[in-house]
């Protein structure tokens, strides 16, 4: 929330003399931050504090945080106050305002699996998630079709399941850019290594980690999902998380555990033997279980917690070793929320915001209209949802689109996101300073689509 | 080896087959198997009339490689076109490569093919022209020892074996290009292949349309359709009136078109041998118009008193008449192509039905309240002015619906309704003895999860009922890029390369339909795109060796 005045300074010192505006530019405008803690030198957390306060008045400017990355944030906010006159004069209002996020975790998924995406193009989506206030970049980096993490433990990972050994792949000194990239603007970055599906890449640079898949009694040369009877498995499982917690300082890490299909593991005899042997009779739901608690058991047992996507959760509600579920599924996703935070987990929402599929931008409205609490339930089981987060998969998306496929549809769902609800319930009070969010977006250099007929005073140049 | 070939054989080293396509159910459900395979015509797109690709091949040097006029071309030194195209066209096949200097005592390898000669066989090579409607753009191709000879008619025809042999190049696994022994035979099947573009709902920066004409060329197409005004804006800096972009422009400097800019436009495409046929909408799609121009629209009434909104073009006043007939004549000067677009679809009535002059003169006329009458009366008049500045036109649709009086070469344009409709359309047109142009399946504006282009691929515009001598009246077709959503930010990735689906329905063989060949050459196809700077979107996963990096 903030108070506006209507009295507007210059930026430099303004003073009326005789009744005349006069100039002066001797004294520099100035913007003052204090922290309260110093954690200049660290990483974000998912508990970091982003609240801030602000007061804009003659020629100065406080900031004041609890917290360097409550800085970040309110340093966007000033620059956001910022406005030019018709003659290019800078002004700012006198101004007074106290904010923090309602949500927690606000994060962009980008997928670099189904298309590889340049280091470049990560770190533009990472300036404009700044500017957006988003806090957690959800690299989706391996899957299906291609491996393009350079893995130090297993090389061979990338060297065999990227879309091109030399040329498609992230080494770490990539990923460190990344990290280090987001850790200045304040973001976390949570890797998710997607398994027992969505693994189809991993079998080429680790043979023996997939199922094989039979058909009459014989190997067919296709492969499944990950296979859940070997030990190897879990031994190699074990080796490639720890390598991905130390390279990855967030402490999350997402594990997936979406879209497992049970057909390979059905033809395959080692893995009935298994099943029988394990006394699962015939539901391989509780394999995928017992595959899924081993991997967040291995994940915890390296000070990480894991997140999940819910059909871990729907296909074994009992489990208890996790903490944290991500709702995807269309329909009656606070249905599932409910039911979550009803078992205790905590949830972060993508359900809504979908936003790979393209539409024309006036959908911008229906990221807005979200309501993430609107479900029967106790304050402390609200409170169980830390936030939301824009999935942006990448099967028809890569470096061409991603940036006007994001933007700034996805700036519907930071406001949703960090904003009281009530103050921003009305789309229509929201497309003006939406439309001209989009015009300082562009004017920063990002890609940002519109959303409707008009201009901005400095179009996007080519 | 050709490209696919060759591309094929990475894949089986590095990769399980089948990387490009075999799709598990995802997160949003769209699941078509596509598996890319090498295709026998390589990268080729659109693919042309006749095409004999063999095994053996030749290298091509960036060092010795040039491309040069035949001895016996009308066209020579002096043709601009020619001599740009010739270094448009060495740098797409060399791309990034070095050309370090020889090295001594060089000697050119048995295997290497040094030349390509351009010959253009007609005394008149049409090199300072401009292209038409009726330009012949057929070519012949043929890559062999001891140079390669690409023969045309026509400088046009010239600049799209250009493009092919630009195709036929690929890259081995040591960096060399390559190209093999080819022969092609190449013609349009319809000679009108465009894109519209809107430069009213937003204001698209010069180089924006630049690029993007560039693009029509890598494909083909021919027309740039120049939307250029409509409702929210008058970009366009006319002379004579300069009121109407001074006060209809978003901003009278920086979101306008200025003569040399409009100049600019037509050389750059004329020089890709590109047509830019302007249309200027009337009497609806007319807003922006008047506020430079005040008398032009019409008021609106409620009751006996003015709203003060407007609405159409007033089709009762003198003044209109004399205005168009000024302001045409501008048009016609500025825009040198034989045909200009005059619109004339979506007019709204309720304006004109409000107006108590405007009843009155409906009273006079006879037109009882059919105010079709009235649209047509206006059209009429605004025909005759603009055939008497010797153009001819062409219209949207509606014009033809409501009956008005068309000269017999105009050209009317499809665009509305279901497939059956539009269908419909193109039969009763026809049969009426018009050419038509299809757009109605091809609105690229209208986007959609999944892999859209098939369907784009598969409209046909001489997919209706009707005699031969109806098919012959269809000249083509343009995929059309409508603004309300789109500017600079977003244009190229939502028309690339889904636009060149339709440009290979435009250009190539009726039965060239076969939709899995076409994934096998069109994904090539987006990646040269790419690699030549042009951000075309994914068609689905897979990558391109060189990736976009205009991030």
């Amino acid at each position: 929330m903030f108070v506006f005045s209507n009295k507007l300074w210059l930026l430099g010192s303004f003073e009326w003399i005789n009744d005349v505006h006069s100039f002066h530019g001797d004294k520099a405008f100035a913007v003052e931050i204090t922290v309260d803690q110093d954690e200049c030198e660290s990483y974000p957390k998912a508990d970091s504090s982003e609240k801030y306060n602000m007061s804009v008045s003659a020629g100065q400017a406080s900031l004041n945080a609890e917290t360097v990355w409550g800085a970040l944030r309110g340093l966007e906010t000033f620059s956001q106050l910022v406005y030019q006159d018709d003659f290019g004069s800078y002004f700012v209002n006198k101004t007074k305002i106290e904010d923090f996020p309602r949500f927690q975790f606000r994060g962009i998924l980008v997928d670099s699996s189904r298309h590889y995406l340049p280091v470049k193009a990560i770190l533009k989506s990472l300036d404009a998630m700044a500017y957006n206030k988003f806090n957690v970049f959800h690299w989706h980096i391996v899957d299906d079709p291609s491996f393009p993490y350079r893995s130090s433990t297993f090389p061979d990972l990338s060297a065999k399941g990227a879309f091109h050994p030399m040329t498609h792949i992230y080494t770490q000194s990539d990923v460190r850019r990344v990290i280090s990239y987001a850790r200045l603007r304040g973001i976390r970055v949570l890797p998710e290594f997607d398994s027992p599906g969505h693994t189809k890449s991993w079998g080429r640079g680790q043979p023996g980690l997939l199922t094989p898949c039979y058909k009459g009694g014989i190997p067919t040369g296709t492969f499944g999902p990950v296979n859940p009877a070997s030990l190897s498995t879990y031994k190699f499982m074990k080796s490639f998380f720890k390598e991905v917690s130390s390279v990855f300082p967030d402490s999350y890490v997402h594990v997936g555990g979406d879209e497992v299909d049970h057909s390979c593991w059905r033809s395959n005899p080692d893995v009935r033997a298994f099943m029988q042997k394990m006394g699962f009779g015939a539901d391989f739901t509780k394999l995928e279980a017992f595959y899924m608690e081993n991997i967040v058991n291995i994940t915890s047992s390296l000070n990480k917690t894991a997140i999940v996507w819910q059909d871990v959760f729907d296909d074994h509600k009992h489990c208890s070793s996790l903490s944290v579920v991500e709702v995807w599924r269309d329909g009656c996703y606070l249905c599932e929320v409910r039911r979550v935070v009803k078992a205790g987990l905590q949830v972060i929402l993508a359900s809504p915001w979908y936003l790979d599929q393209p539409g024309p931008t006036h959908n911008w409205a229906r990221y807005y209209t979200v309501w993430p609490l609107a479900f029967k339930g106790t304050e402390e089981q609200k409170r169980l949802v830390i936030g939301g987060e824009v999935c942006m998969w990448g099967e028809y998306v890569d470096a061409t689109n991603l940036a006007p496929r994001l933007w700034p549809r996805a700036s519907a769902a930071a406001e949703r996101l960090w904003s009281d609800e009530k103050q921003t319930s009305s789309v229509d009070r929201a497309f003006p300073r939406l439309a001209d969010f989009r015009c300082k977006l562009l004017r920063r250099g990002i890609q940002a689509e519109p959303l409707y007929v008009g201009h901005c005073k400095h179009e996007y140049q080519v | 080896m050709d490209a696919a070939l060759q591309c094929a054989l990475l894949l089986v080293l590095v990769l399980v087959p089948g990387f490009c396509g075999a799709l598990q159910p995802n997160h949003t459900g769209a699941g078509v198997e596509l598996k890319a395979e090498p295709s026998q015509f390589g990268s080729l797109w659109p693919l042309p009339q006749q095409v004999k690709i063999t095994a053996a091949s030749f290298k091509l040097s960036p060092v010795s490689f040039v491309i040069v006029d035949g001895a016996g071309s009308s066209a020579g030194p002096s043709c601009v076109l020619l001599q740009n195209a010739y270094r448009r066209y060495y740098e797409y096949v060399f791309g990034s490569k070095r050309k370090t200097g020889p090295t001594k005592n060089r000697r050119t390898d048995a295997s290497e093919l040094t030349e390509l000669q351009v010959w253009i066989t007609s005394a008149d090579s049409e090199c300072d022209g401009y292209p038409s409607l009726k330009s012949d753009e057929s070519y012949e191709l043929s890559v062999d020892q001891p140079y390669a000879i690409l023969k045309a008619s026509k400088v046009w025809g010239a600049l799209h074996g250009l493009e092919t042999f630009s195709q036929l190049v690929f890259e081995d696994k040591y960096g060399s290009k390559n190209i093999n022994l080819t022969n092609i035979v190449d013609f349009p099947r319809f000679a009108h292949r465009g894109i519209l573009l809107d430069t009213s709902r937003h204001f698209l920066p010069i180089k924006v349309i630049l690029d993007n004409i560039e693009t029509m060329a890598m494909n083909k197409m021919n027309v740039f359709h120049w939307h250029i005004v409509d409702d929210p804006s008058f970009p366009y800096m006319s002379r004579n009136f300069p009121q109407l972009s001074q006060k209809g422009a978003y901003h009278p400097y920086t979101h306008v078109y200025t003569p040399a800019d409009v100049k600019m436009v037509i050389e750059f495409a004329r020089l890709r041998g590109i047509r830019v046929i302007p249309e200027f909408d009337t009497p609806g799609h007319t807003q922006s118009w008047g506020k430079g121009q005040p008398d032009l629209l019409t008021p609106c009434y409620a009751g006996t008193k003015p709203t003060g909104t407007f609405g159409p073009v007033n089709p009762i006043l003198n003044t209109t008449y004399d205005f168009m007939q000024q302001f045409f004549k501008e048009i016609s000067t500025v825009f040198p192509d034989a045909y200009i677009h005059l619109g004339g679809d979506e007019v709204d009535f309720t304006c004109w039905k409000s107006n108590p002059d405007i009843q009155k003169f409906m009273a006079d006329q006879g037109f009882g309240s059919d105010y079709t009458k009235l649209e047509s009366y206006y059209i009429q008049k605004l025909l005759n002015i603009v055939a008497a500045t010797n153009k001819g036109y062409m219209i949207w649709q509606e014009v033809f619906d409501n009956g008005v009086a068309l000269n017999p070469d105009t050209l009317i344009h499809v665009w509305k309704g279901s497939q059956a409709q539009y269908q419909n359309e193109m039969a009763n047109i026809t049969s009426s003895g018009y050419k038509t142009l299809l757009s109605t399946p091809w609105y690229l504006n209208r986007i959609s999860y999944g892999q859209d282009w098939q369907n784009i691929y598969k409209a046909d515009p001489q997919d209706f009922n009707g005699t031969e001598a109806q098919k012959k009246l269809v000249i083509g077709g343009e995929a059309c890029l409508w603004g309300e959503y789109v500017d600079a930010t977003n244009l190229s990735p939502r028309l690339w390369p889904r636009a060149s689906a339709a440009a290979e329905r435009l250009w190539s063989a009726a039965d060239v339909r076969d939709i899995g060949d076409a994934y096998n050459r069109l994904h090539l196809h987006r990646c040269r795109m790419v690699e030549r700077g042009v951000p075309a979107q994914p068609l689905f996963y897979s990558f391109c060796p060189h990736e976009y990096k205009g991030v």
